[in-house]
């Protein structure tokens, strides 16, 4: 599967997100700077990485989610193909409305910085069929801002129609309901604040990211 | 001409910054504080000086921009 790592000024895990999906899949995704209008040829997965983009200035992922290659993204997502934003990247495609809620200042107010406990609430996705339902993981967090925030009818709807991917074992930021990552309600963008990308080989300290890039681009 | 947009919460939604300034209001004495929410203004200098053109455009403005329609309310100023 040809892959894309959007660049913005202030992306922090583009090379992570690079590492990672060449390991999965033997290729190297191309870079793609947010002043591009066009995604290369033949792009089918984009991954939207983590970082401090625009230094989180106005709001965290507001100006990057409108930047030139944004409307390529969101008409890419619209033809059913695989989106993931992680961290800073989940915040951009809140912001750019391909997905559901918002992210807000963590309820603690300190930037947290630790290796989260997550639970697999949906591994029917395409993001997360390697795993078991119920799964345990351990995947590292970093953000001052992952508050994840939506109206009580929104947070009932993404509920019931199984958006919810990815749970917080010990909430560490406020989530609405323990919420750590979701998908669109066609199930091919997902937005998650853990870091996937930062627990795939042993000197990581963990591998238990490893099985969504797996899900996603094809065991190794 | 300049424009003047107040960005702030919506009722309902947490303002943890907000409810760190009531707390720290509260340890300096000033008990008359029972809430705080704090928000954000944006000043804009504009051209032009139909005011009610400048209005709907800052309007788009922060409907595409300035403020995120899930969180956030907003009001505009207009001044000149």
């Amino acid at each position: 599967m040809k892959s894309a790592v959007i660049v913005f000024p202030g992306s922090n895990c583009d090379r992570d997100a690079h590492d990672a999906i060449e390991k999965v899949t033997g290729h190297k995704p191309a870079m793609v700077w947010h002043q591009e209008s066009d995604l290369p040829e033949g792009t089918e997965f984009i991954m939207v990485p983590g970082g401090f983009s625009y230094g989180d200035y106005l709001r965290c992922g507001a100006m990057a989610s409108r930047s030139a290659i944004m409307p390529a993204i969101v008409a890419h997502a619209a033809t059913g193909a695989p989106v993931l934003g992680v961290c800073n990247g989940f915040q951009i495609l809140t912001e750019s409305g391909l997905l559901p809620g918002a992210l807000m200042r963590n309820a603690g107010l300190k930037f947290v910085c630790e290796k989260a406990k997550l639970t697999v609430e949906n591994a029917n996705t395409r993001f997360t069929s390697h795993y078991e339902g119920g799964a345990e993981l351990i995947v590292p967090i970093a953000h001052h801002d992952g508050n994840y925030f939506a109206d009580a009818d929104t947070l009932d709807r993404i509920e019931g129609e199984g958006q919810v991917v990815f749970r917080y074992g010990n909430n560490p930021n406020g989530s609405a309901r323990d919420i750590a990552g979701i998908t669109n309600e066609q199930g091919n963008v997902m937005g998650m604040m853990p870091h996937p990308e930062r627990a795939v080989d042993a000197n990581h300290g963990g591998t238990d990211g490893l099985k969504l890039f797996e899900s996603l681009l094809g065991s190794a | 001409m300049k424009a003047k947009i107040h960005v702030y919460l919506k009722p309902g939604v947490l303002d943890p910054q907000g409810a760190a300034v009531a707390g720290a209001l509260h340890n300096m004495g000033y008990d008359e504080v029972t809430a705080a929410r704090q928000g954000k203004l944006i000043e804009l200098d504009l051209t032009g000086d139909d005011a009610e053109a400048a209005r709907k455009r800052v309007d788009e403005m922060c409907a595409k921009l300035l403020s995120n329609p899930v969180i956030e309310s907003y009001s505009i100023e207009l001044d000149g």
